[in-house]
């Protein structure tokens, strides 16, 4: 996957020979690659799930992340050096985990980017601050990476579960689908549904709605039917999912197979699960962190030089792990120096970063998470379609121009974050 | 809970049974008779499921509902000529590590070739819609699903109960040595069994395609409830294997209806264990002797 040339026995001879020949004393410089170094690539671990149910995703994450380094190494790369991403399938958390210290320990990389399972986010954080290095995570949304186990060696380019809530509750709001209304609830069953769950209940019961029921559903079902059946026979007024991955597809799949007409709003959503998921079989409210519709020069730059590399436009993911290396890149020429704590220092000062949105954002020191606008999409109807790629109307930016971009993030009350020095 | 949400729930709970049940009879049969633990055989339902994307944009939905089970058994034949035949004397752990190895090979070829994004498909317009009966309401999709797998099903149960080519594959999963001492050689029906089980899984692949996400992992998802509903029927019993694939759809299914989702995957394997308490060989598993 990288394209490292291991030092070969005979280059290290032929250098070897030449240390020689220039009448140095071979002691004095130790291994001939030492005299490479100067000139060798800034390398940036990048770890994400490339199998399994968050592997669609992943993908995404991986092609966006090949198109970043390549758009920053042809602008003469990062510090005169080129930037080098070594990339890897985290798998799972403890996969993740021992390829985080590989990287950082043999590797030598300058930070790690990456991931999308909340679950695996955080032993790659605790790699990562045992050994003093940066992670930037790029698609683990879960508030408590943000508060019971925020770390100083790790930073959020993804939003938290909060700014999603938050962002798609107000639409829900101006729509009057929660004062008093009832909630059918699809919670995917593992850390990520868990932390959205408490969340989206923490909203919907401070702006007085209630749960028709909250089911929790195992990662591996497929089969919806039995939820649709209960659905079908409670008449909720909002169906609610804040399910992961594959199973959105499944659940969107079945939802309109059995023609049910309730209105749907997500908490957590990624745009390949809908794309994924066949024409007329999307509807409803969700938020995302960035879409390809957006109407910037910045985002359709990425969206244009996006489509060409690959024929096909980058969705949620791909701004995520895009946007992360170009803020590194960016942040390395600014303070003219890759190494992880004065990045942290730089960022926790308050940079700002464009992010191909209307406004700049910046890491919040207290929690290192992205301040940056957000975005609640509503599913066009399939007779609205023009193709298979712009399936929603695209709504303003949340918060709204006149409002701090803190507005939608977990206050400190809410998601307290205390990090050790 | 209504009496008429109770009895929808019971009806859906068996109909997904029936797509297990689809998947756990190839396995069934596959082992029986060869000793092969197909682990591969969700790769095969994964196959179904990207050809009829493939073929439905070329000859239709109803095009490759005939030409994807159809191919998929094909290859089934190339794999039990090429791969399987070497395994049927062996040590079962031998085949268990190659169809681990084909079902991962399987999996990374459809994610290199098609991306590991969900293919988008959709039920056909025609196939649409909703069954009322009184106060049944049911998607008229899964109608027509419940009609073709019932139609194989009891196809096969014809084929391997009542024809001359049954009798000798039941024979051979008893006493495959006997059937060679009459000078009837297996291996061409070991090449017909091969690929009617791996062709029933293309076929659970097409008919699930425009219901479930499409996605290289697909496979894994089916893989394992298939081969807890063969543990449960117990080997050689074709009507063990209806059974018990009926009964782990009702387990999930029911779980569901009385509001604990989070134990129905947690259920099946809860149904296993009970069974293999008080049945070792399963419900109504036979005493086959090479396995004893």
């Amino acid at each position: 996957m990288s394209n490292r040339k291991p030092l070969s026995r005979r280059s290290a001879l032929k250098g070897a020979a030449a240390t020689v020949a220039l009448g140095v004393p071979l002691g004095a410089l130790g291994f001939p690659a030492i005299t490479r170094a100067q000139a060798e690539a800034i390398k940036i671990g990048h770890l994400t799930p490339r199998t399994g149910f968050l592997g669609p995703l992943g993908e995404y994450a991986v092609m966006a992340a090949d198109l970043a380094a390549e758009e920053i190494n042809a602008k003469g790369g990062v510090l005169g050096r080129k930037l080098e991403l070594i990339k890897e399938d985290s798998v799972n958390p403890q996969t993740a985990s021992v390829k985080a210290e590989r990287l950082i320990e043999r590797d030598k990389v300058a930070c790690i980017v990456g991931e999308i399972s909340s679950a695996s986010c955080l032993t790659i954080a605790q790699v990562a601050q045992r050994t003093k290095n940066l992670y930037v995570n790029t698609g683990g949304n879960s508030d408590a990476l943000r508060g019971s186990n925020c770390n100083k060696y790790m930073f959020h380019v993804e939003s938290q579960n909060s700014m999603y809530v938050k962002t798609v509750g107000r639409s829900l709001l101006a729509n009057n689908l929660v004062k008093g209304k009832k909630w059918y609830s699809l919670t995917a069953d593992y850390a990520f549904g868990h932390d959205l769950l408490r969340v989206a209940k923490r909203f919907m019961e401070t702006n007085g709605g209630q749960f028709a029921a909250d089911e929790l559903v195992p990662t591996d079902v497929a089969d919806f039917s039995a939820f649709l059946l209960k659905i079908r026979a409670t008449k909720p007024d909002l169906v609610v999912s804040n399910l992961a991955g594959n199973q959105i597809t499944n659940f969107l799949k079945q939802y309109s197979e059995f023609g049910l007409d309730f209105p749907v709003a997500g908490f957590g959503f990624d745009t390949a699960v809908a794309w994924g998921a066949g024409k007329g079989n999307f509807f409803g409210l969700w938020p995302l962190v960035w879409h390809h519709l957006i109407d910037t020069p910045g985002s359709k730059a990425f969206v244009a030089a996006f489509t060409r590399k690959y024929g096909k436009p980058p969705e949620n993911q791909a701004w995520g792990d895009y946007i992360a290396l170009q803020i590194i890149a960016k942040s390395m020429s600014d303070i003219k120096s890759p190494e992880a704590l004065k990045l942290i220092d730089h960022w926790e000062k308050g940079a700002k970063f464009d992010l191909l949105k209307t406004r700049e954002g910046y890491f919040r020191a207290y929690d290192h998470q992205l301040m940056h606008e957000m975005y609640a999409v509503e599913a066009l109807k399939a007779s609205e379609l023009k193709n298979q790629w712009d399936i929603y109307k695209p709504g303003p930016p949340v918060p709204g121009p006149s409002e701090p971009l803190e507005a939608i993030a977990a206050t400190p009350e809410e998601n307290a974050c205390t990090m050790a020095a | 809970m209504s009496t008429t949400l109770f009895l929808q729930q019971v009806l859906n709970g068996l109909l997904d049974g029936v797509y297990y049940l689809l998947i756990a009879l190839g396995l069934s049969l596959i082992f029986s008779l060869g000793g092969i633990v197909n682990l591969a055989h969700g790769a095969f339902y994964a196959i179904g499921a990207y050809l009829t994307v493939v073929l439905a944009n070329h000859i239709g939905f109803g095009g490759a509902l005939i030409a994807s089970p159809i191919a998929v058994a094909f290859i089934g034949i190339l794999l039990e000529r090429f791969l399987f035949r070497r395994f049927y004397r062996e040590d079962p752990i031998l085949s268990l590590l190659l169809t681990f190895g084909l079902a991962l090979v399987a999996e990374q070829i459809l994610r290199m070739v098609f991306g590991a994004p969900p293919l988008s498909f959709a039920i056909p317009q025609a196939l649409r819609g909703q069954v009322f009966i009184g106060d049944f309401i049911y998607s008229f999709y899964r109608t027509i699903l419940l009609a073709i797998a019932v139609l194989c099903v009891a196809g096969l149960w014809f084929l391997l109960q009542r024809t001359a080519f049954g009798r000798v594959v039941r024979a051979g999963v008893q006493n495959p040595d006997m059937v060679g001492a009459l000078g009837i050689s297996l291996e061409p029906y070991m090449a017909a069994v091969a690929a009617l089980g791996i062709g029933l899984a293309g076929l659970a692949g097409v008919l699930l395609a425009p219901i479930y996400s499409i996605h290289p992992a697909m496979g894994q998802e089916i893989i394992t409830p298939a081969f807890v509903v063969v543990v449960i029927g117990g080997l050689g019993s074709f009507w063990g294997v209806v059974v018990a694939a009926l009964l782990v759809g009702l387990a999930k299914g029911m779980m569901v209806a009385a509001g604990y989702a989070q134990f129905s995957t947690a259920a099946i394997y809860g149904l296993m264990l009970l069974v293999l308490l008080f049945r070792p060989r399963g419900l109504f598993g036979e005493r086959i002797l090479r396995f004893e």
